[in-house]
């Protein structure tokens, strides 16, 4: 009965907290998940420096470029080799069609400025686009967004609606060519 | 104290799994409070069926409704009426005459749903509760497959913080039917319109002209009308301007707020408008282009069962080849006064 009180008290913060703005707290909370989340790995193109291919700061997390047109991926020939990525690491070719890493910057037009959290949320639970559209393609890791808790999500949430916007159109996903596989 | 706990928290919207066991849908069917006895509807329940029907690979549809008693819909919001707590809707989907799937949906607080579809067994005595993560590519009829959506695919549709009927609502239960509807099921003995609701004191709150003035979609002829109540019922629960995906500005859904024909959400977001989504080796699309009606990204996606392009992406693996018919010709023949 004594711990009743501050257990109430807390739980009562913590719905304040998620009611208002995010705090600073939340904030740097998410910017850590997306670091060790490897985020950027995808969603942030490489560029040639001095020392070789490195992530192009200026463009964090505004995905595959959109003024790098692909040509159509290389034909790999039958065997283990399947899948071919882009010198930018933001485009990717395989079994599933080619499928460009998403701005996750806080654009509104082009990144994730425009969704809400509710949406973001809803894309982690069901693997589909937009959080209602057809499935995610790889290489998009939905299975470890997944194992977050919902405040961690929240609070990755939180962090890119505060990643400078970069206006960048990333071009939509394409599907494979018609094939006598059944997709079925 | 742990009540009280999990009172405060459910109020507070987080869910520890205490709170959430309390809302678990029964094991089977026949504890939901469906049926009197077995296999005797409770008469009791409201029947209806909405003018437009959503398409499921040409499945045969029944729905019914339960108020809680002394209970009614408040409309005054004609978009989005608000049903008492209490509320259970059911949807059984028959192929071939078999018994297949029932769905329901239960209204067990003021913002809580419960989901949950049950499978009928061989004997089509009883049906069992699937599993949240749904159960796909049932062969359901020789060469017939179907999938039952998992329960946070059902929310894509009814929606998340704010679910909503798609089939119960003022225009699905207009008085003026479209005698056009595609896939129409006629009005059975019993079931319920407007009219009644209005007549048993169901609905409260509505305009005063609503039986006078019902619900319909506005149109210049037949042919667009059907189009846009087709549309409205099978692609606004994803497509609407008060819930609107971002960067699409797409939106089917009709409400009483329209006011002219060239004002549907239908028309004005679709009508050569361009295409974000294009079509494989198209340069640039429009959604709905009568000039050249197959180069239309909206036939395009309709018309597809590829997973990564079909619209919509999920509830149905046929196309709709009737609805596709009817759209062809419907914007093939749109004046271009439009
Ligand atoms: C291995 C590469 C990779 C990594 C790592 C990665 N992503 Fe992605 N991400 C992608 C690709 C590719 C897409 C586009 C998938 C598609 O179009 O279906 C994508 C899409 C997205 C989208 C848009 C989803 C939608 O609705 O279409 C979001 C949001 C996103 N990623 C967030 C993240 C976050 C947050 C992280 C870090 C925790 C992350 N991604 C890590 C490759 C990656
Ligand atoms: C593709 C979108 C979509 C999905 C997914 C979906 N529904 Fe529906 N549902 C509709 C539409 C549209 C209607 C109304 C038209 C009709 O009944 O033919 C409807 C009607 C219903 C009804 C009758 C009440 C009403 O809203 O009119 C119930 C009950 C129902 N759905 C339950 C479910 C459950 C449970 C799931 C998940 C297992 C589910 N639905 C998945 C679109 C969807
Ligand atoms: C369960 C949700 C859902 C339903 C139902 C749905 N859609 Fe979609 N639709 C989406 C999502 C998400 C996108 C955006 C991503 C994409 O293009 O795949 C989309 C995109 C589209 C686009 C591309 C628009 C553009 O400019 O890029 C068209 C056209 C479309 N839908 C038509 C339809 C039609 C027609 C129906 C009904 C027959 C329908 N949709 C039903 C979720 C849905």
């Amino acid at each position: 009965m004594h711990f009743a009180r501050p257990v109430l008290l807390a739980l009562l913060g913590v719905a304040a907290a998620q009611a208002a703005a995010p705090t600073k707290a939340v904030i740097q909370r998410g910017a850590y998940l997306v670091g060790v989340g490897g985020c950027n790995d995808c969603h942030t193109p490489l560029k040639m420096g001095p020392k070789g291919p490195e992530p192009d700061m200026t463009r964090m997390l505004s995905g595959h470029p959109e003024a790098l047109k692909m040509p159509p991926a290389p034909k790999l020939p039958e065997g283990p080799w399947m899948v071919t990525m882009a010198g930018s690491a933001t485009a990717f070719a395989g079994p599933w069609g080619v499928s460009y890493a998403a701005n996750l910057t806080s654009d509104k037009q082009t990144g994730l400025g425009g969704w809400t959290e509710a949406q973001f949320l809803q894309m982690v639970r069901t693997g589909r686009h937009l959080g209602q559209g057809r499935p995610i393609l790889p290489p998009m890791p939905v299975p470890s967004l997944k194992a977050m808790t919902e405040s961690d999500l929240k609070a990755v949430f939180a962090y890119l609606q505060t990643v400078p916007a970069v206006a960048n159109r990333v071009p939509a996903a394409t599907e494979p060519a018609p094939s006598s596989i059944p997709m079925h | 104290m742990r009540c009280l706990l999990v009172a405060v928290a459910t109020a507070l919207g987080l869910t520890p799994c205490a709170a959430r066991a309390l809302s678990q849908p029964p094991a089977r069917l026949s504890q939901t409070g469906l049926y009197a006895s077995q296999g005797q509807v409770d008469p009791g329940h409201l029947a209806f069926a909405p003018q437009y029907p959503l398409w499921t690979d040409g499945a045969a549809k029944s729905r019914w409704i339960h108020l809680p008693a002394g209970e009614a819909i408040q409309g005054r919001d004609e978009d989005s009426w608000a049903l008492p707590v209490g509320t259970k809707v059911w949807k059984e989907f028959r192929f071939q005459g078999r018994k297949v799937e029932t769905r329901l949906l239960w209204k067990t607080g003021p913002q809580a749903w419960v989901f949950a579809s049950y499978l009928w067994n061989e004997a089509q005595t009883d049906a069992t509760l699937v599993p949240e993560t749904g159960l796909a590519d049932l062969e359901v009829a020789p060469g017939l497959r179907h999938s039952i959506p998992s329960r946070t695919d059902c929310r894509s549709c009814h929606g998340q913080a704010s679910v909503e009927l798609l089939g119960f609502n003022a225009l699905q239960l207009s008085t003026d039917r479209d005698p056009g509807a595609l896939h129409a099921e006629p009005l059975g003995p019993g079931m319920v319109t407007l009219k009644e609701l209005v007549a048993r004191g169901l609905l409260r709150g509505a305009r005063p002209d609503l039986l006078s003035r019902p619900p319909r979609i506005l149109a210049d002829g037949p042919a667009t009308r059907t189009a846009l109540g087709y549309l409205a019922a099978n692609c606004a629960s994803c497509h609407r301007g008060d819930r609107p995906l971002p960067g699409l500005d797409l939106d089917f859904r009709h409400t009483s707020r329209v006011t002219a024909a060239a004002d549907e959400p239908g028309l004005r977001t679709t009508l050569r408008r361009p295409s974000t989504y294009l079509i494989p080796g198209e340069p640039a699309s429009l959604r709905l282009d009568p000039a050249d009606p197959g180069r239309s990204t909206l036939l395009h996606r309709m018309a597809s069962r590829r997973p990564a392009s079909q619209m919509p992406p999920l509830g149905s693996s046929l196309a709709d080849q009737e609805a596709l018919a009817h759209l062809r010709r419907w914007v093939a023949n749109l004046a271009p006064s439009h």
